[in-house]
């Protein structure tokens, strides 16, 4: 079993009457990227505001490198780098010396070499004596991870990092985060609203709602429990969909916008449906599955 | 940590316009009033001296540097804590309603560390003003009007205190006045751990100091036994030094004052900075 790098047990917290988290439990691996995925108002900021230590929790435990929070706030947070909402620095100052007064603090000595890899590993060389006030909203997110990597965290956490990103910067961000995970093993929790952001991203999940964790465990497992919707390129569709809907009962055979025929199966069903239809001298053209994420979301969040 | 913390906030304080706008208002304002005091300076000594000039003659320098200074320090001390509150009223609030306080709360600074750096290097900005000021109003006063004995004019009556005996008053009258100035500071620091508005905690200090000062001076026997705690009271201390002989219980007693201010508003400031939950 890999290491844990964080232990949420009955996490709660309250704003007045109103319960942002309630009750929620998960825990993060080393190396996952753990997506933190919910709607809006679902709890995922709230929850990881107390995992910074942003806010004290109403009840429930915290525990970061198998060390309680509350207890050793400057040890774990000297071991995270993260981005809540969105990075703000300060405008008046160029991205190097923001980069400076963050990197006193992080615990670790960075160099100003450091600084500048990092500077040049987000794509910002040559930018870095300009004010972050004149930064494009992307230009922010990039340094806001230069910020979050300075110090060589062990654990990288990212609250919505693509929010108001142009789609080139939604990409740039992600392969940001795929090259974190592959070249340098490090844990990454992301959150996001966004289901495929988090399919493509993360190897295990957990689902938030009104506070409360509604699903959690691996990306993939998760997601093949659903249906999928199949399309066939087939030769004779409409002795396909008589045949399909005569011989599979619990299946319904439809034709999709582009006429071909379209099924709601599992993962497992895939090739069985295609044998039958080879047997039955219906010529296969082509397969394509899709997951019905929005679906799955929606029936998780009972919407 | 702490002084790597603090570090970062001289560098911010020192990086933000605003920082400037008090070296330049005092540059301005003191300047204003040295011309004022060069043009018709006879004339202002005349109204203050005017009810003596029957009895008593004056000779020599009497309108020199060192009372230049003492004119410029009664009608200035009472508006530079509008200057400071201007920078340390935004320290905390400033940082909420930027979002940057989120980025400081993530690292391993205690929330402690954090506002304490911000009450040093506050304080550190209060000492640039006040030196700054004392600079203006005592080296450019002398080198603009020369130098010579200190004609003092208070409640008590007219003292004329000697040159040689009259910098280490200015020195005395400015500390006792930047402990004044730090309570200040202290207040408006206090103030914005309670908004995520950068002017909020500004106008409140303002709004505070106003309000003491209008009961301070309010004949009203319904506050005279709170007159004594209100900071507002003791921000006029550094008159003292220059009575003679020194009343130097109601200097001690100014001190106390106003240091108990500043401890009593950190431990509020730190109890709240602490217990805060950043949702900005």
């Amino acid at each position: 079993m890999p290491e844990k790098i964080i232990e949420i047990k009955h996490l709660s917290k309250l704003f007045g009457k109103i319960r942002a988290v309630d009750d929620t439990s998960f825990d993060v691996y080393k190396s996952d990227v753990f997506g933190f995925l919910g709607p809006n108002g679902a709890g995922k900021s709230t929850t990881i505001r107390a995992m910074l230590s942003l806010i004290t929790p109403t009840s429930g435990e915290i525990k970061l490198f198998g060390k309680e929070l509350r207890t050793n706030r400057s040890f774990i947070l000297s071991q995270i780098g993260c981005i809540v909402e969105k990075p703000d620095f300060y405008t008046y100052l160029s991205a190097e010396k923001n980069l400076e007064i963050f990197a006193r603090i992080s615990g670790s000595t960075v160099t100003r070499s450091r600084i500048h890899e990092m500077i040049e590993f987000v794509g910002l060389k040559g930018r870095e004596k300009d004010k972050v006030g004149s930064f494009s909203h992307g230009m922010k997110h990039r340094l806001g991870i230069a910020q979050a990597l300075l110090h060589d965290p062990e654990l990288i956490i990212l609250d919505e990092p693509t929010t108001g990103l142009d789609p080139k910067g939604i990409i740039d961000i992600r392969n940001l985060i795929l090259q974190l995970k592959n070249e340098r093993n490090k844990t990454i929790v992301l959150s996001s609203h966004i289901l495929s952001e988090i399919e493509l991203i993360a190897n295990r999940m957990v689902i938030l709602n009104k506070g409360k964790s509604v699903a959690q465990g691996s990306v993939a497992e998760l997601l093949n429990q659903q249906l999928l919707v199949v399309t066939f390129q087939v030769d004779q569709l409409g002795k396909a969909i008589q045949l399909i809907n005569q011989k599979f009962p619990g299946i319904t055979a439809g034709l999709s916008g582009n006429d071909m025929l379209e099924l709601s199966i599992t993962h497992e069903i895939i090739p069985k449906i295609n044998r039958f239809l080879l047997e039955n001298a219906i010529n296969v053209f082509g397969i394509e599955a899709k997951r019905k994420l929005e679906d799955y979301f929606l029936k998780l969040i009972g919407n | 940590m702490f002084w790597k913390s603090t570090y970062n906030e001289f560098i911010k304080i020192a990086a933000k316009p605003r920082s400037y706008i008090g070296l330049g208002a005092i540059t301005l304002l003191v300047a204003i009033i040295l011309f004022a005091m060069r043009m018709d300076g006879q004339s202002y000594l005349s109204f203050i001296t005017g009810s003596f000039e029957q009895t008593i003659s004056f000779h020599g320098n009497v309108l020199n540097g060192n009372l230049m200074a003492f004119i410029v320090l009664q009608l200035l001390i009472i508006h530079i804590p509008l200057l400071i509150a201007l920078v340390t009223g935004d320290l905390v609030s400033g940082e909420a309603a930027s979002g940057s306080i989120r980025m400081l709360c993530t690292k391993p600074v205690s929330r402690t560390q954090l506002l304490l750096s911000k009450f040093v290097a506050g304080s550190v900005y209060t000492l640039i003003i006040l030196v700054w000021f004392g600079v203006m109003a005592l080296g450019f006063g002398k080198l603009l009007f020369g130098t010579g004995d200190l004609m003092v004019l208070n409640s008590q009556g007219l003292f004329i205190l000697k040159d040689g005996d009259v910098m280490w008053r200015f020195f005395s009258g400015l500390s006792v006045s930047y402990l004044a100035l730090v309570t200040i500071a202290t207040l408006s620091i206090t103030l914005s751990c309670f908004t995520d508005n950068s002017i909020g905690p500004i106008v409140t200090t303002m709004a505070i100091i106003i309000l003491f000062t209008i009961i301070g001076t309010l004949d009203v026997s319904v506050f005279e036994p709170i007159k004594p705690f209100l900071f507002t009271t003791h921000m006029a201390a550094w008159r003292s030094f220059f009575e003679d002989p020194l009343p130097l219980l109601s200097i001690y007693r100014s001190i106390v004052v106003l240091v108990v201010h500043i401890l009593a508003l950190l431990a509020i400031a730190l109890y709240k900075f602490n217990k805060k939950d950043i949702l900005s």
